[in-house]
């Protein structure tokens, strides 16, 4: 087994080059009025996730607090259950990905990939979220009070995606459904290639992508925004623009030849 | 997919030596190939040559030693005809030497007279940049070469995941940019219209000692520099010049700048601070330096940052 430093820390890998294998949770959390509350500082990854795990499925914890995790990659994914989850510093990489149900605190920062293909619950980061933030993701909110980098919302299925400053290039790139409230500005290229759902923008926008066209707020649409900031206690700029997909590009009825076959009328 | 790595202290000297080393070792999952660093130590009066032989995986033949040390006597009689003073010539590794030589003429003619050794590559040139690079991760290459207590004021650092070019020397970065003294660059991406600029700079009389893409940028940059522009603005020119995906670091002997492409495609997370400037592919390589909470950032697309002690 080939031992590797990555900063002051180790972490094993086996012959495949999985790392550890063999890890084990290291039962480290203080458990007091129902709440867990355990250090990351030492931990690899691997040992951080089967803590998680360990508290919130084996011993049913509903509320967990985890320190200094130290901007590591991959922290808390794949949690399917409810629960309350609040990690006290920085995420790496693909933080929080593939989680149903959680309720998710970052009181740091996160990098790229934050919440990927959430399924249902609520993550609020503190500070700033690297590219990518919200990828594909089906439902729930995902709350960056910060900037947010390239490409936010990429491919993005349900939920809200709702960033308290800037928005890098190609936000809510192929986006499908659900909605993006962004305070600030929008680099190029928004909504570019978008399907369906609405983009709301209090700042200015640099250029529009292809099919991305202006649309009139309503007032649905300006009490869905009020409810939503009340609940996360943030600011919001006086007014919003909307945008959705202008549909000139829908060639849906335009079958190929060989598919029209298969059509039944 | 290759880790990128920047620092600069904006009025003392560190050990950077060793603060790139553990910025690129926590990046080693980045690229485990090659790792190379682009470090300033403090300004001398002397020319610090940085140059090699011989690759590091070039076949052991039976006379492998015996024609590195014909080749090392005939730069060290070539520096002496092109009229520089050695100093001294250390003895790095197997293939690899530092020399320290007195010249104060034209550099282009002392690199070209010198590379016309057969083996011999001239990895950096100039009065305080010195580049190390070798196959291996950062804490092999660091102790090769003995990284730990080289001290001064910034640097830039590069874990490789090789993708256009060969797994060797010549192919890791950091680039010297040929024949710009005190000027380097290191990359993570891929650049399309590599022949092209490739075929633009040969004719204007620059060598390229590798197939590796990113050694455009800084033969790019120096061209523009020894044109005139400063670094920002070569560096901002080529965000429209270069074509691909990329962010790219350059340093001079007193600056450090980040250029990111239009489309934002690499990443890089920034700490800025009254001491010093942390840049790094992942918040967890600025972590090796500081230790605790910190405020970052992500640049965004087509930004151009360039920072001077």
């Amino acid at each position: 087994m080939e031992q590797v430093a990555t900063g002051e820390r180790t972490i094993n890998y086996d012959v495949r080059g999985l790392s550890e294998p063999d890890a084990k949770a290291p039962n480290v959390a203080q458990v007091q009025d129902g709440t867990a509350t355990f250090d990351a500082d030492d931990l690899t990854t691997r040992q951080i996730n089967l803590e998680l795990r360990r508290l919130i499925y084996e011993e049913g914890i509903g509320d967990v607090i985890v320190q200094n995790p130290g901007a590591k990659h991959s922290i808390g994914v794949g949690i399917l259950q409810r629960c309350r989850i609040t990690f006290e510093g920085s995420l790496g990489y693909f933080g929080v990905g593939l989680i149903d149900g959680p309720e998710i605190t970052i009181t740091g920062r996160v990098g790229w990939s934050v919440a990927e293909n959430m399924m249902s619950g609520v993550v609020v980061i503190e500070k700033v979220a690297g590219s990518l933030a919200g990828a594909a993701i089906r439902g729930g909110d995902l709350v960056v009070k910060g900037n947010v980098g390239a490409r936010t919302g990429i491919d993005q299925k349900g939920g809200t995606i709702i960033v308290g400053g800037d928005a890098g290039t190609m936000t809510a790139f192929m986006m499908q459904r659900g909605r993006q409230i962004i305070c600030g500005d929008v680099g190029p290229g928004l909504g570019d290639s978008m399907y369906d759902g609405e983009i709301y923008v209090g700042g200015t926008v640099k250029s529009l992508g292809i099919d991305c066209v202006e649309a009139e707020m309503t007032p649905e649409d300006q009490a869905m925004i009020d409810r939503k900031f009340t609940t996360y206690g943030m600011d919001k700029p006086d007014s919003f623009t909307k945008f959705v997909c202008g549909k000139v590009l829908y060639n849906y009825d335009n079958l190929e030849p060989s598919e029209k076959k298969l059509v039944i009328h | 997919m290759c880790g990128i790595a920047g620092i600069i202290h904006r009025d003392t000297e560190s050990d950077v030596g060793s603060e790139m080393t553990s910025m690129l070792q926590s990046m080693k999952h980045r690229g485990p190939d090659s790792t190379g660093f682009a470090l300033f130590g403090p300004p001398t009066e002397m020319v610090v040559i940085r140059f090699k032989l011989a690759d590091a995986n070039d076949p052991r033949d039976f006379d492998f030693r015996e024609r590195l040390d014909r080749h090392r006597q005939e730069v060290e009689s070539r520096l002496g005809k092109i009229g520089a003073h050695i100093d001294r010539v250390e003895t790095e590794t197997e293939y690899a030497y530092r020399a320290l030589v007195r010249y104060d003429g034209d550099l282009k003619a002392l690199a070209d007279y010198v590379e016309d050794v057969p083996g011999c590559e001239v990895l950096s040139l100039g009065h305080s940049l010195e580049i190390v690079k070798d196959l291996g991760d950062a804490a092999q290459v660091s102790t090769m070469y003995d990284l730990g207590s080289f001290r001064g004021t910034h640097a830039i650092g590069h874990c490789r995941m090789a993708t256009e070019s060969d797994v060797d020397i010549s192919g890791a970065h950091p680039y010297w940019a040929y024949p710009f003294s005190d000027v380097a660059v290191v990359h993570n991406g891929q650049l399309t219209n590599y022949f092209q600029w490739r075929r633009r700079l040969e004719a204007s009389g620059h060598r390229f000692q590798s197939e590796c893409d990113s050694e455009i940028i800084a033969v790019y940059l120096a061209e523009r520099m020894s044109d005139g522009d400063s670094l920002q603005d070569a560096m901002k020119r080529s965000l429209d010049e270069l074509d691909g995906v990329f962010t790219y670091m350059a340093v001079t002997g007193d600056s450090l700048g980040v250029a990111k492409d239009e489309m934002a495609a690499k990443p890089l997370v920034l700490y800025e601070s009254d001491e010093l400037v942390v840049m790094a592919s992942e918040e967890i390589a600025i972590r090796t330096v500081l230790d605790r909470e910190i405020e970052t950032s992500d640049p965004y697309e087509g930004q151009v940052l360039v920072w001077s002690r």
